[in-house]
């Protein structure tokens, strides 16, 4: 009998976490800190003055209400960190983080997760905070459906939304990401995924992305950014049905690669970025069934580039529809939909009998000397592109698309899920 | 002055050129709008009409109403009126005109389709174009009694502005790429009517990131509310300096 009691016991333990409700502050570092595991610690409605709470411990911590204006406010008064997670299995959920401090030396987040796995941040509503979701040498963690609003000053004082570094497995879903230096910011990241996320008025980047392989990103969208996105030193990624949009300035771009092999570049949009994709020292790329309109030049691909195929993209309505430095083509471009295309078709098989030469005389002078950019839609800019299209000299002899299609592709609708702003 | 700008008035619109210019305009920006599914795309198309065929029928207009008015003038001349009245009048009489026709041709359409401020800057820019080039008009047929050299004048006049100065610019920047030219590209803009309208309104389009590439000085002068000021008060001085030159030398001509 004494047994069975012993084991009821244990596991009672085991099974039956216990539930803490808090109301303030004090209840609530108190019951963090005599919480067992797998304990549940529901945080009522209220403002929590919090600087630096470890929780090392698998717990839940969770807001009690479902309204975003209702979750419980972590305040840390721009004194330090809110919550440091050191264990693995915690879930945070439904809480507002607040008023995160700023230093130089240290990195301080409204959640910070250090070397643990199996760690959710789902649902929370971020503002103010110098970093938002720090993850530092994690495995398998999933951040999900956060709202992390920011209101940036420069550059260097400014902190990442969601930052990960060193980190394998995670998940990064459905947040909302405004007003930080990078919107999601990934280095040495794999075999992650990021997807249906939405990014706008970074002041650096929408997606800062590198060392970072075989991860996947799709669905998301990045608009007016202050650069872009940039995906660096990186192979093996796909990129599938995102959106680049309005990404304007003199040094913005939808999507700047550098240094990226062996990726996939499937089914996105670029509309209206001063450049769509800025191609630096990338190989074995494939850029396929991709849409450009409106771009100030739809792609720049430097001679540095390699073995990459452009197949199956629309350009439509674009000032350049591509640009190059060099004189030598290592790449290959088929098939492609040039609205400027006016070629004919006389067996009627859907693909133009004369090949397109995308890259302007124009956009040759621009790239080497481009001040020459000021005499953008003039008379002599058109007379001097029309000449070298029949007498083809300073553009690359080989730069061309032997069988352009005479009609857009038909690519699948761009319909990603909104993602709802949480007010609060 | 008045009545005599009147009478300028009632001649040209009795020869039916005006008009035919007017639908022609209007044609062809309803056709531009109606065309591209997008509005901006008209606006882009517009700008190549207002760059080249409003300068050329401006020029063009001036010089031959200016040379088919000369006895009109020797009779003005003849009555109690001042040179600078008789010049002035002719000078708003057809100012007035052609400025209509681009308002109903231009404007009209613009402003119903797409009367944003893309739109009314396009329209502006149009209307110190028209401006501009009757003034340089004005001059070129001041400086010579002989028809058939005026009119050549003005056509040169206008194939300088058009094509030929950006030739030079270009040329221009090619061989000097070694050096900085940012300042350079900005003063070449200001030395062409042309080509100052054409920035003022690529400026206001969604192209304006790519002009950044032209250098920065440039593309903070001309993106700044006081450097569109400046453009356009560069442009009024190539209405007033021109026609000041031509009034200048009308009031000492022998007619």
């Amino acid at each position: 009998m004494k047994k069975l009691t012993v084991i009821f016991i244990l596991l009672s333990q085991l099974t039956f976490a216990k539930t803490w409700k808090v109301n303030n502050t004090s209840e609530l570092l108190k019951s963090v800190a005599h919480s067992s595991k797998n304990d549940s610690v529901i945080v009522k409605k209220g403002i929590y003055h919090i600087t630096n709470l470890i929780i090392d411990k698998p717990i839940y911590l969770i807001g009690g209400e479902s309204q975003p204006q209702n979750y419980p406010i972590f305040d840390a008064n721009y004194k330090g960190e809110i919550i440091t997670v050191k264990s693995s299995g915690v879930y945070i959920g439904k809480i507002e983080f607040r008023h995160v401090g700023e230093t130089s030396s240290i990195d301080w987040a409204g959640i910070k997760v250090l070397e643990s796995s199996n760690v959710t941040i789902k649902n929370n509503y971020f503002r103010d905070c110098y970093f938002g979701v720090y993850l530092s040498a994690c495995t398998k963690i999933q951040v999900l459906g956060n709202t992390v609003i920011g209101h940036p000053k420069e550059e260097q004082t400014t902190g990442n939304g969601i930052h990960a570094w060193k980190c394998d497995s995670i998940k990064i879903a459905n947040n909302y990401v405004q007003g930080h230096r990078d919107g999601i910011y990934f280095e040495f990241v794999t075999n992650s995924l990021i997807r249906q996320n939405f990014t706008t008025q970074n002041i650096r980047y929408g997606l800062h992305f590198m060392f970072s392989h075989n991860d996947t990103y799709e669905l998301n969208q990045f608009v007016n950014n202050g650069a872009g996105v940039a995906v660096m030193y990186t192979k093996h990624v796909t990129m599938r049905s995102n959106l680049f949009k309005n990404n304007w300035g003199g040094a913005a771009y939808g999507i700047l690669l550098k240094d990226i092999s062996d990726s996939q570049i499937q089914h996105n949009q670029f509309i209206s970025n001063t450049v769509g994709i800025y191609l630096e020292g990338c190989s074995r790329t494939n850029i396929i069934q991709n849409e450009f309109s409106n771009d100030g030049i739809a792609m720049r691909i430097q001679a540095s580039c390699d073995d990459n195929l452009i197949q199956n993209n629309n350009f439509i309505a674009n000032t350049f529809d591509i640009a190059t430095n060099g004189n030598s083509v290592y790449n290959t471009i088929l098939k492609n939909y040039w609205e400027k295309y006016d070629g004919y078709d006389l067996n009627h098989d859907g693909i133009g009998d004369v090949a397109y030469r995308p890259v302007s005389l124009f956009s040759t002078l621009i790239e080497r000397v481009p001040q020459t950019m000021m005499l953008l839609r003039s008379f002599t800019a058109s007379l001097l592109d029309k000449i070298e299209k029949i007498i083809p000299s300073l553009t690359p002899e080989n730069l061309k698309d032997e069988s352009p299609l005479m009609k857009p592709i038909r690519l699948v609708p761009f319909n990603p899920k909104a993602v709802t702003v949480q007010k609060s | 002055m008045n009545k005599v700008i009147k009478y300028v008035i009632y001649d040209i619109l009795r020869n039916k050129f005006v008009m035919s210019y007017t639908l022609l305009l209007l044609l062809v920006s309803l056709a531009f709008f109606g065309f591209e599914a997008d509005a901006n795309k008209g606006l882009l198309s517009l700008l190549n009409i207002i760059l080249m065929v409003v300068p050329l029928v401006s020029i063009i207009f001036t010089t031959i109403q200016f040379y088919n008015s000369y006895e009109f003038l020797e009779l003005l001349s003849a009555q109690p009126i001042g040179r600078k009245t008789i010049f002035l009048s002719q000078y708003l009489g057809i100012g007035i005109s052609l400025c209509l026709a681009f308002v109903i041709g231009v404007g009209l359409p613009t402003i119903l389709l797409e009367g944003t401020t893309k739109g009314l800057t396009l329209i502006l820019c149009g209307l110190l174009l028209t401006l501009v080039f009757v003034s340089l008009a004005l001059l070129a047929s001041v400086c010579t009694k002989d028809k058939a050299k005026g009119i050549g004048i003005a056509l040169a006049i206008w194939f300088y502005f058009s094509i030929v100065y950006d030739g030079f610019v270009l040329t221009a920047l090619l061989s000097f790429s070694d050096y900085p030219l940012e300042k350079a590209s900005l003063f070449f803009t200001t030395l062409n009517p042309s080509d100052l309208a054409r920035i003022i309104i690529l400026m206001k389009l969604d192209i304006s990131a790519l002009l950044g590439m032209t250098g920065a000085i440039f593309q903070q002068f001309f993106s700044s509310i006081l450097g569109i000021f400046i453009a356009i008060v560069l442009l009024i001085l190539w209405i007033i300096v021109p026609a000041w030159r031509a009034l200048a030398i009308f009031n000492k001509k022998d007619l």
